[in-house]
């Protein structure tokens, strides 16, 4: 039989004409102008290390960084803790919840609406003078003035924190029970005449059985949260009102070489963007990899 | 729970229906009247269809276009021997790691270099180099597909394309269709992207549109601004009623990689 092997180079040949000339292209002509004062236009000169140099020293993107941190933190606890307990709920084998269908369908609904109409939405909701929420709250009397939630650093910063939670603990919580369902009944029904209660079967046997799905969880929303950028643009000004403190890392990079034309920092900008997130998902990785491999196994 | 997450789709349902005078004087969860003058106030600024259509066309043509040619490639991958194939593979994972962001600026500037701007072409194109469906798509092959099935073809005097199409394409299916949802999702909720490429209004996606209606003069009128939330926002709710169980179930697949 000739050989057909060859034909392996055709079934691949495309992907690797669209993937060298638009994925892996763009990321070395970005990392050439790193090394530029590129603004755009004209020639790009080289300056050595210069946009590093700045990076690192730079307040902005320093405050830029905390902030994106401050925002997913306080999210994800919120989200996993949501995701967990709901988890919780709906796995106990005692209770028997009926509709599992039904919720997760409309706990995952706002995860799919477009983030731009989401920013909007709680934009004009979250407003100061004319918005829902803060009519709503004063005619239940739980506060007399309307508060200007966007006009303050830190509930700008939380209700940032909280949209994103309404639009992901959904997800999560698909995810978290995807997993539920691979784990053996068998261990519950143990646990069950062994006489566990409801919070020792969740700590003992779900969450350590949980972790590789906990850790993905973990891994994919820190890479979608240090690239937070669609909600700080819309929902204030655009570049990070009130106080920068809605300022993310990737709305600086979009603002320092879409606004301000200065292409070669905002390439250094995505470069230091790229390592932070290297090294936060090998500190992850290690952490709960690491530990376990020290510990001998059980069998 | 599930009232919470509903609570803020509520408001736009019902704001959308009010006049601007009756949303600045106060709360109510009773519709108002006012939805056809939102309507053609909204409209006067700009053309949320134009924007629902630009998505669609570009979003299908996206997902058509990564499902096959990821799956064109996964099967390359899978079933052949060649020079550098695992180095490749290998490559290609690792470039998978890489945030979209850290390329935007060469991407721009390329695009600016090959008369690109502000065409589709960038939005979609790229779509055939998708190394997270293909990853996704041999793994499923390689426990799917007998390679016996293929010899089997071969001995029939199929030729590779042939086999390709008629016998891998069908099984592979499934796993198209999983990662289908999320290619859709993923590039109907894409911001960042067009947003950079594209500069005619008429050219916009919806996500960009909706961005575009903040700054406009339309969101002096509160009524019109939540009526155009609300057509952005309710087809979807429509679609994914029907298609909640599938959309869910991908979650649930794509996410459990043992």
């Amino acid at each position: 039989m000739k050989n057909l092997n060859r034909y392996g180079y055709f079934f691949i040949a495309p992907f690797w004409l669209v993937f060298l000339v638009f994925s892996i292209y763009p990321v070395a002509l970005t990392f050439y102008y790193s090394f530029t004062n590129y603004t755009g236009s004209g020639e790009a000169q080289l300056v050595g290390l210069a946009n590093y140099k700045r990076l690192l020293t730079d307040t902005y993107f320093v405050e830029a960084f905390f902030n994106t941190w401050k925002i997913w933190g306080v999210n994800f606890a919120l989200q996993m803790g949501l995701a967990l307990i709901l988890a919780m709920i709906f796995s106990d084998m005692r209770v028997k919840l009926k509709g599992i269908a039904f919720f997760r369908a409309i706990f995952y609904l706002p995860n799919l609406i477009t983030i731009s109409s989401v920013a909007l939405l709680f934009g004009i909701l979250l407003d100061w003078q004319h918005g829902s929420l803060n009519m709503m709250l004063m005619k239940l009397g739980i506060i007399s003035d309307p508060i200007n939630w966007l006009n303050e650093p830190t509930s700008a910063q939380l209700s940032i924190s909280l949209i994103l939670t309404w639009m992901w603990f959904g997800h999560s919580f698909i995810v978290v029970m995807a997993g539920v369902s691979g784990i053996s009944k068998d261990y519950y029904e143990a646990a069950l005449i062994d006489g566990a209660n409801r919070w020792q079967t969740f700590s003992k046997i779900t969450i350590p059985l949980l972790k590789p799905i906990l850790l993905y969880i973990m891994i994919t929303s820190l890479i979608g949260g240090l690239q937070l950028f669609d909600l700080p643009m819309l929902l204030t000004d655009g570049i990070g009102s009130p106080d920068g403190s809605l300022n993310t890392m990737v709305l600086y990079l979009y603002n320092q070489a879409f606004k301000y034309n200065n292409y070669g920092y905002a390439a250094a900008v995505a470069y230091g963007l790229f390592v932070i997130t290297l090294i936060f998902s090998a500190f992850i990785f290690k952490g709960m990899y690491g530990k376990e491999r020290k510990q001998p196994r059980q069998v | 729970m599930a009232i919470l997450c509903f609570i803020p789709f509520l408001m736009m349902l019902v704001n959308a229906t009010r006049s601007n005078e009756a949303i600045l004087s106060g709360f109510t969860l009773i519709p108002g009247s006012a939805i056809v003058e939102n309507y053609q106030t909204m409209m006067s600024y700009i053309n949320i269809w134009a924007g629902f259509k630009n998505s669609l066309i570009i979003s299908v043509l996206v997902t058509l276009l990564s499902g096959y040619f990821s799956a064109l490639t996964a099967y390359g991958f899978a079933f052949y021997v060649f020079k550098g194939k695992n180095a490749m593979f290998v490559f290609m994972l690792v470039m998978m790691m890489v945030p979209g962001q850290l390329g935007l600026i060469g991407f721009y500037e390329l695009c600016k270099n090959l008369g690109i701007l502000d065409t589709y072409i960038p939005l979609i194109i790229p779509a055939a180099a998708s190394p997270f469906v293909v990853f996704f798509l041999r793994q499923y092959i390689l426990t799917t597909l007998h390679p016996s099935l293929i010899e089997a073809a071969r001995i029939d005097g199929a030729s590779e394309f042939k086999i390709f199409h008629t016998i891998a394409i069908p099984i592979m299916m499934p796993a198209i269709a999983t990662m289908s949802i999320f290619t859709f999702i993923g590039s109907w909720n894409n911001y960042i992207m067009p947003l950079v490429v594209l500069f005619s209004p008429e050219k916009f996606t919806l996500p960009v549109l909706m961005g575009f209606l903040k700054g406009s003069q339309v969101a002096q009128n509160l009524g019109s601004m939540y009526l155009g939330i609300a057509i952005s926002v309710v087809p979807i709710m429509v679609a994914f009623l029907f298609l909640s169980k599938y959309i869910v179930n991908s979650i649930s697949a794509g996410s459990i990689k043992e």
